[in-house]
């Protein structure tokens, strides 16, 4: 057995806030060894990413401190370390690359700036060496065309060559150990598996170890050498990957590892009564040149699209970011102007104005993604629920419209009590769970749920969609359900229509998308979400 | 796990079914206020002086507070009693006048101010020519000196001290500087008030409706706020007659546009927030989404700005009074007793009132300014 690069023991992270100390990271203890990769692996809160962070004291320190524990790197104690040996570390030995590709690059700075400044920084290098060195990485991960990339802004990338760069830039001074910290979060699946190929391939050239930090328990599995199941701040079981997902010993693990949304999507019932319908969609975005601003050409968000969602049926809407899911669901639901027409139980709607939609607006309802923007935080529970409530029957007494409130929040299953507290004391489950109340409360006909479990952690996701399911059987709720995750939509709906830039590449029966898909953009679609596998270039975006 | 533990969870939060009056988020900001002790010294400063000032006829004034005259009591800070009323014949009584004092005295009593002088009062006792020197600079002998009965003269009394001198006609500075920071603070209240309400108003407007809105708004602001204020102020003060509404008028016509720009912005970004397109899709009006979920979030930006657009303001009153253009000849202003310092270098008393009583003021308000930005700094965690 080799001795480990990086080893942590009995690591602790407390934070202060005013006279309040929280305990983030408790005791935790874990080696890497050279050439391994170790996956962190926990829902939102349990300390994965401090512990990740404090490895390079990136922590906000002072408000953060370590109560105990040691990280051994190269035989020396980095908590203990002075900032000057930090910084030889950091970037140079350990480097990090880090979720959010949009805003970890300089918007102002070219590639060539941006990853030869590791280099000139660290290295001293001379601006020719950088440059040749920098196209060397850039084609080492993936970049193609590196030489006509170089001047290239990141803007002018897309997310998963934003992702790439930051790992070239990770890699810039041969690190002996790379921490991921969720780094494919924010891409589409078919990105991800990309890019989760990249690192395996550069650990296999490089020997490199890795510290790579997820909630998908897919990923790890595709990955990890090794895992650390966290939960609460503690490590609560460790083991090699294999062990992990054949024989898991601590309940919380088993409890990850079942938390796969489950059960069957509503049978599909063509006799059922149409609630929406739009013909040949259209939703163009003008592109304006030129002194006069003429329109020069468009944009297609949506070009052209038909569909039909029916009472207690869900039409699930797939497709990578950018493909034009959530431009039609606002479309259909009347948030955005829009060509073609669009049917409401048999009525054309495509006409009204933003006023004359309002009553409508009653029985067509919207869950959006993110449960933390979604709520106003200067509102109660109460306040928020009942604030629809107040538009479409104003004729209902206080009294009347708290036992509304209460109902709903007994039907998604929250305490009553809930009502009069503020959204920033739940987690992100309840929060999604409040949102759905205050759709429901309404007694919708057509709800469209846009990518209503994308922020939640694995295990709250299922629980979402049991509950969306179940209120679906009850109400004969018209779901619009748009998502990227496939797992998710083949969870509850029985009709899919796959798009890719504006335009519906497949559409069919649930069944027949996931189990015989025609196009090789379905197909590719499903490898990725299911197995983590690439496609063929081309297929898909990069 | 951490499934249906959330039911489980929110039980066992009390039914607070009364919420404290401060939300938590409040609650929160007052003690970041709170923590930063000069600015939350300096709230309670400013507060104390500004209430004294508003009772500033009851400190200062050449009336006396309450008297009783033959079994009758009167409230001539109140109420102007005609003079004959005590064997005089001016239509409005002056109390310094020793005649009605010994006749008012003879029949009853009075409680004078602590400050026996208005901010127009003039002094007609003082020792030398105006502008005289505070009064503790004078033996008894000369303080006294100009009084009918000299040193025993019943006026020649603490109460009737010019505890700052005089101006050059021979008026209280203490007197005008207590009435000088209420109008001072009052003008600058209400202006930065009226120009927040005009201003919020203006930059909501055209952060929730943006597009032609926004960009022929944004044209006619650029336009507007391009104008020289001052010279135009100047202009128009030399076309209208000066007054505190006036000025109050004018000064607001430019103000507002400070606001515009946070509160547009803060809109711009918020209207696109999911839950005012949750609000938008629940069908709620326009008007309300602007008031009930987009206003909160710039009101932090106006609040924040707030004590130092009422410094602005505070300060070009001042500076205009300097100049002459402000308020009208005779109203008691900071301003104009800077001027006096400026022109009575011989009487150094008055410029360092006036710079004194100007840079308390302003730093009071910029240190209540600083705690409040603190208050409402999101990412203030901890100290």
């Amino acid at each position: 057995m080799t001795s480990p690069l990086l080893s942590i023991r009995n690591l602790s992270v407390a934070f202060t806030q005013g006279d309040r100390e929280t305990l983030a990271v408790d005791r935790v203890s874990f080696d890497i060894r050279p050439g391994e990769t170790v996956a962190l692996v926990g829902e939102s809160g349990s300390g994965k990413s401090v512990t990740a962070l404090s490895v390079l004291k990136l922590l906000p320190y002072p408000a953060a401190s370590h109560p105990s524990g040691e990280i051994l790197y190269g035989g020396r104690d980095l908590l203990a370390a002075d900032e000057n040996h930090l910084r030889r570390v950091r970037g140079n030995e350990i480097s990090m690359i880090f979720q959010e590709p949009m805003t970890s690059l300089n918007p102002l700075h070219t590639l060539e700036k941006q990853v030869g400044e590791v280099l000139k920084v660290h290295r001293g290098m001379s601006d020719r060496a950088a440059r040749e060195r920098t196209l060397e990485l850039l084609k080492q991960v993936g970049i193609r065309e590196a030489e006509k990339r170089l001047g290239a802004f990141p803007h002018q990338l897309s997310g998963g060559q934003r992702q790439r760069v930051m790992i070239a830039m990770a890699l810039a001074n041969e690190p002996k150990l790379l921490i991921a910290d969720e780094p494919t979060t924010a891409l589409d699946v078919t990105v991800q598996a990309q890019i989760l190929e990249l690192l395996a391939r550069l650990k296999r050239e490089q020997n490199l170890s890795m510290l790579f930090i997820t909630h998908d328990l897919g990923i790890v599995r595709k990955v990890a050498d090794r895992v650390c199941v966290m939960t609460g701040g503690r490590i609560v079981e460790t083991g090699a990957t294999a062990d992990i997902f054949s024989n898991p010993q601590h309940e919380y693990t088993r409890h990850l590892l079942a938390a796969e949304p489950k059960g069957e999507p509503p049978r599909s019932d063509p006799s059922a009564k149409k609630v929406l319908e739009g013909d040949n969609i259209k939703v163009w975005f003008p592109i304006k040149k030129g002194l006069l601003r003429r329109t020069v050409d468009h944009v297609k968000g949506v070009d052209g699209v038909d569909v039909t969602v029916r009472a207690g049926q869900t039409l699930g809407v797939v497709g990578e970011s950018g493909s034009g899911k959530t431009t039609l669901g606002l479309a259909l639901s009347r948030m955005i102007a829009s060509e073609g027409e669009i049917r409401f139980r048999g009525e054309p709607i495509n006409r009204r104005s933003f006023r004359q939609m309002r009553p409508l607006r009653r029985e067509m309802q919207i869950v959006f993604q993110d449960p933390y923007g979604s709520l106003s935080p200067r509102m109660s529970v109460a306040e928020i629920i009942q604030e629809g409530l107040k538009i479409h029957e104003p004729g209902l007494s206080a009294e009347e419209r708290d036992r509304q409130v209460v109902e709903v929040l007994e039907e998604v299953g929250l305490d009553p009590e809930a009502r009069f507290r503020y959204p920033h004391e739940f987690s992100g489950g309840q929060r999604q769970r409040i949102a759905i109340a205050r759709a429901m409360v309404l007694k919708p006909r057509f709800v469209m749920l846009d990518e209503p479990t994308s922020a939640l952690d694995m295990s709250v996701q299922a629980q979402v969609v049991d509950l969306l399911r179940d209120l679906q059987k009850r109400h004969q709720l018209a779901y619009l359900f748009i998502s990227h995750d496939l797992k998710v939509v083949r969870a509850l709906a029985n009709e899919v229509i796959v798009m890719r830039a504006g335009k519906v590449v497949e559409a069919g029966p649930a069944d027949q998308i996931f189990h015989a898909p025609k196009t090789d953009y379905t197909k590719a679609l499903i490898a990725a979400a299911f197995d983590i596998a690439t496609a063929p270039t081309g297929v898909v975006s990069e | 796990m951490a499934g249906f533990q959330s039911a489980a969870q929110v039980q066992r939060v009390r039914a607070e079914a009364a919420r404290p009056w401060l939300s938590p988020i409040n609650r929160r900001r007052w003690q970041n206020f709170k923590a930063n002790r000069r600015g939350y010294w300096s709230l309670w400063i400013f507060l104390g002086l500004f209430v004294l000032s508003l009772f500033a006829e009851f400190i200062a004034n050449d009336k006396p507070i309450i008297a009783s005259y033959k079994g009758e009591l009167l409230f001539p800070v109140v109420v102007d009693y005609p003079e004959e009323k005590f064997g005089g014949f001016l239509a409005v009584t002056d109390y310094r006048d020793p005649f009605i004092q010994e006749e008012i005295e003879a029949n009853g009593w009075m409680i004078w101010p602590p400050i026996r002088y208005s901010y127009r009062t003039v002094n007609s006792e003082i020792p030398e020519a105006a502008p005289a020197k505070p009064s503790w600079l004078y033996t008894k002998e000369e303080r006294c000196s100009r009084y009918p009965l000299g040193v025993d003269d019943p006026n020649c009394t603490m109460g009737n001290w010019n505890w700052l001198g005089t101006d050059d006609q021979a008026r209280d500075v203490l007197a005008r500087v207590i009435y000088g920071f209420r109008i001072s603070v009052l003008f600058g209240l209400v202006l930065t008030a009226a120009s927040a309400v005009i201003g919020v108003s203006a930059g909501a407007v055209q952060g929730y409706f943006g597009g032609w809105t926004d960009l022929i708004f944004q044209r006619f602001i650029e336009i507007w706020s391009s104008i020289p204020v001052l010279y135009l102020i100047l202009i128009i003060a030399a076309v209208l007659p000066p007054g505190f509404w006036i000025l109050l008028g004018i000064m607001l016509l430019f103000s507002w546009v400070a606001f515009v720009g946070v509160v547009r912005a803060e809109f711009l970004r918020a209207r696109n927030f999911e839950y005012v397109a949750a609000a938008r899709a629940l069908g709620v009006p326009n008007r309300t989404i602007m008031f009930r979920h987009l206003l909160p979030n710039a009101m932090v930006a106006t609040l924040t700005f707030l004590p130092f657009i009422l410094n602005g303001s505070i300060t070009t009153l001042t500076s205009l009074d300097f100049l002459g253009f402000g308020l009208p000849p005779g109203s008691p202003s900071l301003g104009e007793l800077l001027r006096q310092g400026q022109r009575n270098l011989n009487a150094p008393w008055l410029g360092i009132t006036g710079f004194l009583t100007l840079s308390v003021m302003l730093s009071l308000l910029i240190f209540i300014g600083e705690a409040v930005r603190d208050a409402f700094d999101p990412r203030k965690t901890f100290r």
